[in-house]
């Protein structure tokens, strides 16, 4: 497979998103939810509470708790996933979490838990930040006290060139590609998450953070508008 | 950059980290918070000025329990000297055998007497611990056991339409589907008909309003449509 200067193997360029589809509202029985779609990935989120959090010991006596449950479906990926939490879904998990409790005034909400549910029935890479995009947008949805969106994206860099959003493919690239899923919210300025799985240069990272950065703010806004959109004249379901 | 006041107009659409008014000229009431300079919102709902509290109607959430409010709730528990009622809010409510009945209560009565588990109550929340946990009153003769009837739930944050301008939506309510009918703030209604059919109109009506709460002249609105729907019944 040759690889053009500046075009990628789904023809777009370094720094150009997949194309994004957003909804806030699809699961009627939780307080808030949300689908993302970002190419071929998908997540579905739902967020229920706050509510009672057990078991008792877990409970934290001066703020609330922000859990978050990353499930990878089965049928999600090629090679059929074992169902059921794996360690990678745990540590996702966790990752979702600690990115999305910074937006959350969870003071308000002391010894409670607010669940976040993160469903993906479609896989083909950035499936954390696609499922904190729609998590972000779910939380907003359930009508809980919030700081500001959050916008996650993965850069990355293939070979020497540094790129956005890059699909399975490109991860699996012959050449070593290097993937760098962030998350940040533009109203509190504070970038939540930053992940690196590779090798890059100091230089390169920079570029890919700001490729990122910008990337989420744009996410951001498309947010924004849909729930704005859904909202329109105080209108709900 | 430094015109300081409010951004938006007063009951426009608001999202979460919205930037409402610059300035220390207003002050951050309810689903807002200050950031420097700025007042934000921290929900999604409407911009809603009083005087210079700037704050939010939620258009979306769980009930979260305050000081005075009226609910309805089904006993899920008895202790020794307590209910446990659900009030569909974070925390089930508590109330204490002290706070139970204008009767006065033997300390070793048989509690599932006066409230067994199951019964909807009507009650106060008298306080709201800083963990939103509630404790309910039901000393006062307006409060009681509610008989079986129809429990119907609505999203809390559509309840304030359901009760109207000083009451004035449950009284249509109670007029043309002729049902006696109490709203809890927490989202849950009881509609008692003497008919099964007024019951199921009512429950029919109270979701029209939900569907509807952001439009204006809503009583008139659900005054017409029980007519209609009364009338279809007749005519088949």
């Amino acid at each position: 497979m040759a690889k053009t200067k500046n075009k990628r193997p789904d023809g777009r360029k370094p720094s150009e998103m997949r194309k994004i589809e957003m909804e806030a509202g699809v699961i009627p029985n939780a307080v808030g939810s949300a689908r993302f779609k970002i190419g071929d990935t998908e997540a579905i989120v739902g967020v229920y509470g706050p509510r009672e959090l057990h078991p008792r010991k877990i409970r934290l006596a001066d703020q609330g708790l922000l859990q978050c449950n990353y499930d990878l479906m089965s049928f999600s990926v090629s090679d059929r996933k074992r169902p059921g939490p794996s360690r990678r879904d745990r540590e996702l998990s966790l990752v979702s979490s600690n990115a999305l409790s910074n937006l959350v005034f969870l003071d308000k909400y002391p010894t409670q838990v607010i669940d976040v549910f993160i469903q993906i029935p479609q896989a083909d890479a950035g499936t954390r930040c696609a499922g904190i995009c729609a998590a972000s947008l779910a939380l907003a949805d359930a009508g809980i006290p919030m700081k500001g969106l959050a916008g996650s994206i993965s850069a990355g860099a293939i070979g020497d060139t540094v790129v956005l959003d890059l699909t399975k493919e490109e991860e699996d690239w012959a050449d070593g590609a290097t993937d760098i899923p962030l998350t940040y919210s533009p109203k509190t300025g504070f970038i939540t998450h930053l992940q690196l799985d590779g090798e890059i240069s100091k230089k390169n990272l920079f570029k890919a953070i700001d490729m990122g950065v910008k990337a989420a703010e744009k996410i951001v806004d498309m947010q924004e508008k849909t729930l704005k959109e859904k909202y329109k004249g105080g209108a709900v379901e | 950059m430094t015109k300081n006041g409010i951004l938006l107009e007063e009951r426009s659409v608001v999202i979460p980290g919205e930037t409402l008014a610059k300035g220390m000229d207003y002050l951050p009431g309810h689903g807002t918070h200050r950031v420097k300079e700025e007042v934000r919102s921290s929900l999604i709902g409407l911009l809603d000025v009083k005087g210079s509290v700037l704050k939010i109607i939620p258009l979306k959430g769980v009930y979260i329990p305050k000081e005075g409010d009226k609910v309805i709730g089904q006993v899920t528990e008895i202790s020794h000297n307590s209910w446990n009622i659900e009030i569909n809010a974070p925390l089930t409510g508590n109330m204490y055998i002290a706070e139970a009945s204008k009767s006065y209560i033997e300390s070793d009565a048989d509690l599932s007497r006066y409230y067994d588990v199951g019964d909807y109550v009507y009650a106060e929340v008298i306080s709201v611990g800083r963990d939103n946990f509630s404790k309910l009153r039901m000393k006062n003769r307006m409060f009681k056991k509610l008989e079986p009837g129809l429990i119907i739930k609505v999203s809390p944050v559509k309840v304030p339409r359901l009760i109207g301008k000083r009451g004035s939506m449950v009284k249509t309510l109670k007029e043309k589907t002729n049902c006696s009918l109490i709203v809890g703030q927490n989202g849950l209604i009881w509609v008692k008909g003497k008919k099964r059919e007024d019951e199921l109109l009512a429950a029919k009506a109270i979701k029209y309003v939900e569907r509807n709460a952001h439009l204006s002249g809503l009583t008139e609105a659900v005054k017409q449509k029980i007519g209609e729907w009364k009338n279809g019944k007749n005519k088949k």
